[in-house]
């Protein structure tokens, strides 16, 4: 308890207490400043949006995964975890390769919102793949067999059957991605060019001995991602640890 | 469901294409940059003097952090899942907070704390301790952000596990410590393995808060994935090439995590 | 050693798991506490081992007071119902535990735990791990494993619960044999009156956190104390405001004094015995054991009507 304390919450109550150093009214306004507001925008439509796409992509990798077999699955299946194992710098650095002035493909994508994307993609991978393939394996196939024994289509089925079997799994994973891209910085800070990402505001402003700014800007990122999670699991209700 | 060899086929295109341009285009081309001058120069730009003390210095925090967040990891396991009511959700939401916090925030938090005006910081600087842009930093960032790993792989097994064993040992005479050792211990380490190559993975690959919390000075405070940022952040082409050179030796690292998880990842809940 | 229990009570939360209990089980005795689930059976166990601790009464075990005594200091053996095996040790490491616990020489523990397989039948599989053995096995494991440090007192939790039932019969009589060899004192709970009235020297019948009635398998079962106890050791009807037991229950074909008209509704051959269902006049059903001369002397089918009389007041249980 006394670990957890040092190293975590004494932390972030500093960071808490620092937003509000200079008052209520200081820290509205370091808020309501067009670059704070508008990065925060951009992040949370971007985390939203990287949830949306990895529920459903991730679902369909999940499938793949579980109910088809071909040679070298074993091995993708192992890939999936390679966004938990590859420092998200490194993840920065190819993308700025593969998108960036140098791309050997000539799409230049760097430094926009598409860049974004496909890196919080990259780190937010495994979490849906990951959550919805246990359940998916726990499917009972005799309730999808007499779903088709009463006359139920495959769509039917899946739609009826199957999907709402893994909702709270999809969602939870979704929720993991969400959390997980609204804070993403590593592979983030070599291909954001001028894309306004709240966590780069937030380094920026400390490198610019601005703390107080930095701190309630990140106290206002950590209100907004609370309560969109509070939603998502209340809407998708928990899938047990 | 009986799907049509067609839309089976269509959804493994899907998915394999998708996985192929999202993870493995991108490791290809840093092997392909790293490599596109030469082993010789690729080897070169991985032992400069300030790579190979980068390497050691990201070894040296992980070292720290790892055993660390495990002993932790092990012990919080046990009041999570062994102890009593009170407070567990408190814990519970606790040990989410590392996940939910960009690590920029965590480093702004660390410097708020232990930097030179921060609360505790005026007492160490007094101490002629420094913490933030310090090596001490840079390690206790690392914890914060690598602190919920153990804990959460060990605390299902723990739970699947049930205490009968234990219970068995107390009536055959076994002290506290000879049961957590002799009985519980075994029955948890595929979890706790895990979890460590889990934590070993994010320790090893931390750039966030570093970015904040260190100085970046080479030789001292450069771990290898700042000295990667750094190399990319300056211009020419030379800087280029030896950012991949340090990437590569990160992605050696983490793939050799990932073939870890792949081994343990089946072990880890067999409870027996 | 014998085993005293004062007055315990226990409770878990709101609900009431024991009530001012008091027992003796008798040294060298297999007692079995009989009773149906949230009777309280294996809480008193797990008090008398020290798993649990009472909130008021006291435990004594061979006249010592051990009920602030930890469990691991008070020398007994417990026999867990899903077997607690150590399932990352074998065979043989895990009925050495206790003995390794306690620092014992290597050739003492290997000599010890050899004459334990050879007890319980398990030597051949000294080497293998308990995943690898069936749930008899496993048991016979788990006991071999208590027995190992000697204990003064045998403690086992609905130990064949889990169990098929065949393999459950042959356990049960291995028991009675092991206790008869070496005459451990043992408390077994069990919720199946047929294992308590097979293998037990007394049994202590149990029902919502109290003990009702402490005896002998036959005075549990010919001469029970409540209502309860009689229902629960063996099938009951109730004829004339008296609960009888089937095969005491008197069925003629003729009027007489005490008895109570009632239809036959099935007539039940069950091999040797026959059972006969009936609804009495006062609209309860009942049953009747008979043999099959019997039955056949009377020529009983459905539909029939008979008298029913339960015996002399001594036998049935008056309310």
């Amino acid at each position: 308890m006394l670990y957890l304390s040092v190293i975590v919450l004494i932390p972030l109550a500093a960071v808490a207490a620092k937003a509000f150093s200079g008052g209520l009214g200081s820290f509205w306004d370091a808020i309501s400043n067009p670059v704070a507001l508008q990065a925060l925008a951009v992040t949370l439509g971007a985390s939203l949006l990287v949830g949306a796409i990895g529920a459903v992509m991730g679902t369909v990798v999940a499938w793949v995964l579980v109910r088809d077999s071909f040679p070298g699955k074993r091995l993708v299946n192992a890939l999936i975890d390679l966004p938990f194992a590859l420092p998200t710098i490194v993840v920065g650095l190819t993308l700025l390769a593969l998108y960036g002035p140098d791309s050997p493909f000539g799409v230049h994508l760097a430094y926009t919102r598409a860049a974004v994307l496909i890196a919080l993609l990259f780190v937010t991978l495994p979490f849906v793949v990951r959550s919805v393939q246990p359940v998916l394996i726990e499917l009972d196939p005799d309730v999808e067999e007499a779903a088709a024994s009463l006359g139920a289509s495959n769509t039917t089925t899946f739609r009826r059957i199957v999907l709402p079997a893994l909702r709270p799994a999809i969602l939870s994973g979704a929720a993991l991605a969400f959390a997980r891209s609204v804070g993403e910085i590593g592979s983030l800070v070599l291909i954001v060019g001028k894309v306004q990402i709240a966590s780069i505001v937030i380094f920026a402003d400390i490198e610019s001995d601005a703390p107080q700014a930095a701190a309630a800007l990140s106290v206002m990122l950590l209100t907004v991602s609370l309560v969109v999670l509070l939603v998502l699991r209340r809407v998708g209700g928990r899938v047990a640890h | 469901m009986r799907i049509s060899r067609r839309a089976t086929l269509s959804l493994r295109a899907v998915a394999l294409l998708y996985l192929t341009l999202l993870l493995l285009l991108p490791l290809a081309v840093v092997f392909a940059r790293t490599f596109e001058h030469g082993i010789a120069a690729a080897w070169g730009w991985m032992t400069t003097p300030a790579a190979i003390s980068a390497f050691w210095l990201t070894v040296l925090v992980a070292v720290i952090a790892v055993p660390l967040n495990t002993i932790f990891g092990i012990g919080c396991a046990l009041v999570l899942v062994r102890g009593r009511r009170r407070g567990r959700a408190l814990l519970d939401a606790l040990l989410d907070l590392p996940f939910l916090v960009s690590p920029v925030i965590i480093g702004l938090a660390l410097i708020l704390v232990y930097g030179e005006n921060g609360w505790f910081g005026k007492w160490f600087a007094d101490h002629g301790i420094s913490i933030i842009y310090a090596v001490p930093g840079i390690v206790i960032a690392t914890i914060f952000v690598s602190l919920p790993f153990v804990v959460r792989e060990v605390a299902p097994v723990l739970i699947e596990v049930g205490d009968a064993q234990e219970q068995a040992a107390a009536t055959l005479g076994a002290s506290s410590w000879q049961t957590f050792w002799r009985v519980t211990l075994p029955s948890i380490r595929w979890g706790v393995a895990y979890g460590v190559v889990l934590t070993t993975a994010r320790a090893l690959g931390e750039i966030g808060a570093v970015l904040v919390v260190s100085s970046n000075v080479a030789g001292s405070t450069l771990t290898l994935p700042l000295l990667v940022y750094q190399r990319s952040s300056q211009i020419g082409s030379q800087s280029i090439t030896s950012a991949y050179a340090a990437a590569t030796e990160l992605a050696v690292m983490s793939l050799v995590v990932l073939l870890a998880m792949t081994l343990l990842g089946p072990r880890r809940r067999e409870a027996q | 050693m014998r085993i005293d229990v004062q007055v315990v009570s226990k409770s878990f939360g709101g609900f009431r798991a024991l009530h001012d209990v008091t027992l003796v089980v008798p040294q060298g005795s297999l007692t079995a506490l009989l009773g149906p689930s949230g009777s309280g059976k294996s809480t008193l166990l797990r008090i008398i081992a020290g798993l649990e601790t009472p909130d008021s009464g006291s435990v004594l075990i061979d006249g010592k007071d051990v009920t602030a005594a930890k469990v691991q200091d008070r020398c007994i053996g417990f026999v867990f119902q899903h077997y607690a095996a150590f399932a990352h040790m074998s065979v043989r490491e895990n009925v050495a535990f206790g003995l390794r616990i306690r620092k014992r020489p290597k050739a003492e523990v290997r000599e010890r735990v050899d004459e334990l397989l050879d007890l319980v039948g398990l030597r051949k599989w000294a080497g293998q791990r308990p995943d690898q053995l069936s749930g008899g096995q496993r048991q016979r494991m788990a006991l071999a494993r208590a027995l190992a440090v000697a204990p003064r007192v045998l403690l086992l939790d609905e130990p064949f619960g889990a169990l098929d039932a065949n393999v459950r019969t042959e356990l049960r009589r291995w028991l009675r044999r092991l206790h008869d060899e070496q005459h451990v004192t043992t408390v077994l709970v069990t919720h199946d009156q047929e294992e308590a009235l097979d293998v037990a020297d007394t049994i202590a019948v149990m029902n919502t956190a109290e003990i009702q009635q402490v005896g002998s398998p036959r005075d549990v079962y010919d001469k029970p104390a409540t209502e309860f106890v009689m229902g629960f050791l063996g099938p009951v009807s109730r004829i004339g405001g008296r609960l009888v037991r089937p095969h005491d229950v008197t069925v003629s074909l003729a009027a007489a004094p005490g008895a109570i008209e009632a239809v036959v509704s099935r007539v039940v051959h069950l091999g040797f015995e026959v059972r006969i269902e009936l609804e009495l006049l006062d609209g309860e059903v009942a049953r009747a054991q008979l043999t099959r001369a019997q039955t056949d002397e009377l020529g009983l089918g459905p539909g029939d009507i008979v008298y029913v009389k339960s015996p002399a007041p001594e036998v049935a249980l008056t309310l």
